[in-house]
């Protein structure tokens, strides 16, 4: 450490007072609100049937959209990376929109795309049987899509990284494709993989104002976690509110200590 | 998505490497498959919401974007999404300084901290925020309804990208080249602005460009903290949102455009700066 030790010490101190003033103290204080009066609010809200269809048909989602966005994402970045086609340069600049885009603009896109009453494609899906908006699969592609960009971008500068030395060397010795990818490519993407699925997880259980709009949230149909700690908030059932509210809160903490204890310490290889 | 497909085991490239990159028949099917999805999740819509915007020709696109209250929440939300991308380059270059340079026990916390913003609900950040500063807040500040409040929640929502862009290139580089300039009697400062930044500086921007993209285009986190006021404290999202529930999908669609240029302009510049990272690197 070379800068003198005032120096140190006062950056520290003025970080330290902005993260807690900024993150920590307020989201320390939803914790206590939530335990004010017992376990009472907790408790309540898993004994709401409508909460817990909420919670339900979030995990649901939240699932199928993880699972799609990680096969989507890998398959990304294995093309992004390891082939050259026309058009690369343009896939990997659009790959990364979604996180650039408002959620409100999400949700009145896919709302004019696949709305069942004037949509582009909506009406025929609609006379298929298919309802997208207002439904769960409007829901599924509404946090599929905020969360698109995140298992790439943790996966492709790895893939970069690691080279294709070993994948030659497997394919030389006789290995098909599906070998080399799952002995070879998969394990030294695993990390980079991980990460990005539990950033995919905390983000699709989060996802608020996208799902807002197509989602039409509708009480114990299509009513999200998200939209439950709005509705309770609004009307008055401030309890109910921070419980949700601190139990999402409580999910989201989970996943960045579940990264944080799986990124690499500085200088380690753990591929 | 596309070397594990079933099919890939019985392809014909046994034994024999693919040239440099070209397309294989599974993978080329592959990227058919991921780009047919793209398109048709991202790519089809955002077009048709700009299709929609001019639905109802050039004067009505016009007319909704520049009506008063429209102008008044777009000057709010970049006006504030700048000032907030400001504070966010000083602050993220200082946290990621500290995170890199500086060693203290508890520092793992702050690691923890700064992606708190990243991971939580926005609509749970916005209850966050309002625990301490609304009306039952503890430090008897209450900046609930108020043009304070939209800055507050974009500063918490934002704050993980500068830091996160600026730290690992901080931890890369090279601190015999401070040294040198020291020992040629450069000051502290000089160093700084003459070593340190000027390697820094494409990350910096890279963290404030998407700052800045999150920052405009920021809803969920304003729904309880802002009151979202007409011409006050009502930023572009939410007069979206506000068109879109009373059935003026032409107006919400003409304002998207608004926002969707941004996004594709800060897309552009964040690859143009990643580029110029990589490069260096």
């Amino acid at each position: 450490m070379r800068e003198p030790r005032w120096f140190r010490i006062t950056l520290r101190t003025v970080v330290t007072a902005y993260l807690f003033l900024l993150v920590a103290w307020p989201l320390s204080l939803v914790a206590q609100r939530t335990f004010a009066d017992g376990v009472g609010d907790l408790v309540g809200i898993f004994e709401d049937p409508d909460v817990l269809h909420a919670l339900r048909l979030t995990v649901v989602v939240a699932v199928v959209s993880v699972v799609l966005n990680t096969v989507f994402g890998v398959g990304v970045s294995l093309l992004l990376v390891r082939h050259r086609f026309p058009g690369r340069r343009v896939l990997d600049l659009l790959v990364d929109l979604p996180l650039a885009v408002s959620p409100i603009v999400v949700g009145l896109a896919l709302v004019l795309v696949y709305g069942g009453r004037d949509g582009w494609f909506g009406p025929t899906l609609e006379s298929m049987g298919l309802r997208v908006i207002y439904s769960t699969p409007g829901i599924v592609m509404a946090t599929v899509f905020v969360a698109l960009p995140l298992v790439v971008r943790e996966v492709v500068p790895v893939l970069e990284e690691v080279g294709v030395e070993q994948e030659r060397a497997a394919q030389t010795l006789g290995a098909n494709a599906w070998q080399t990818f799952r002995r070879i490519t998969l394990p030294s993407i695993r990390w980079a993989v991980l990460y990005g699925v539990v950033l995919s997880l905390a983000r699709s259980l989060g996802e608020f104002g996208a799902v807002k709009v197509v989602s039409g949230n509708l009480l114990g149909q299509t009513r999200t976690a998200t939209l439950v700690v709005e509705e309770k908030y609004l009307n008055f059932d401030k309890g109910g509110a921070y419980a949700t509210a601190f139990l999402l809160a409580l999910i989201a903490v989970a996943c960045i200590v579940a990264v944080a204890a799986l990124r690499p310490r500085e200088g380690s290889d753990r591929t | 998505m596309t070397a594990w497909s079933p099919a890939a085991g019985r392809s014909a490239l046994r034994a024999r490497p693919t040239r440099e990159g070209s397309l294989t028949p599974v993978s080329g099917l592959g990227l058919g498959i991921a780009v047919m999805w793209f398109s048709l999740l991202v790519l089809i819509p955002l077009a048709a919401v700009v299709a929609a915007s001019t639905s109802g020709g050039a004067a009505a696109f016009v007319d909704s974007v520049t009506s008063a209250q429209t102008l008044a929440a777009i000057r709010l939300t970049v006006g504030t999404a700048l000032a907030v991308t400001v504070l966010d380059v000083v602050t993220g270059t200082a946290i990621a300084w500290v995170l890199v340079r500086d060693r203290f026990p508890g520092k793992f916390l702050l690691e923890l901290v700064i992606d708190v913003p990243f991971a939580l609900p926005t609509i749970v950040a916005g209850l966050v925020l309002l625990s301490l500063y609304g009306p039952e807040g503890p430090l008897g500040i209450d900046v609930a309804n108020t043009r304070p409040a939209v800055f507050l929640a974009f500063a918490f929502v934002t704050l993980p990208f500068v830091v996160r862009t600026v730290q690992p290139v901080l931890a890369e580089l090279d601190r015999e080249v401070e040294e040198a300039a020291a020992s040629l009697g450069a000051s502290r400062l000089t160093t700084f602005r003459r070593v340190i930044l000027p390697s820094l500086a494409p990350a910096i921007a890279a963290g404030a460009a998407l700052s800045f993209a999150r920052g405009v285009s920021e809803y969920g986190s304003l729904v309880l903290l802002s009151g979202n006021l007409p011409f006050r404290t009502e930023v572009t999202s939410v007069r979206i949102l506000s068109s879109i529930e009373n059935d003026n999908t032409a107006g919400a669609a003409a304002v998207a455009t608004v926002l969707l240029v941004i996004s594709l302009v800060v897309t552009v510049a964040i690859d143009v700066l990643k580029r110029r990272l990589v490069r260096r690197a």
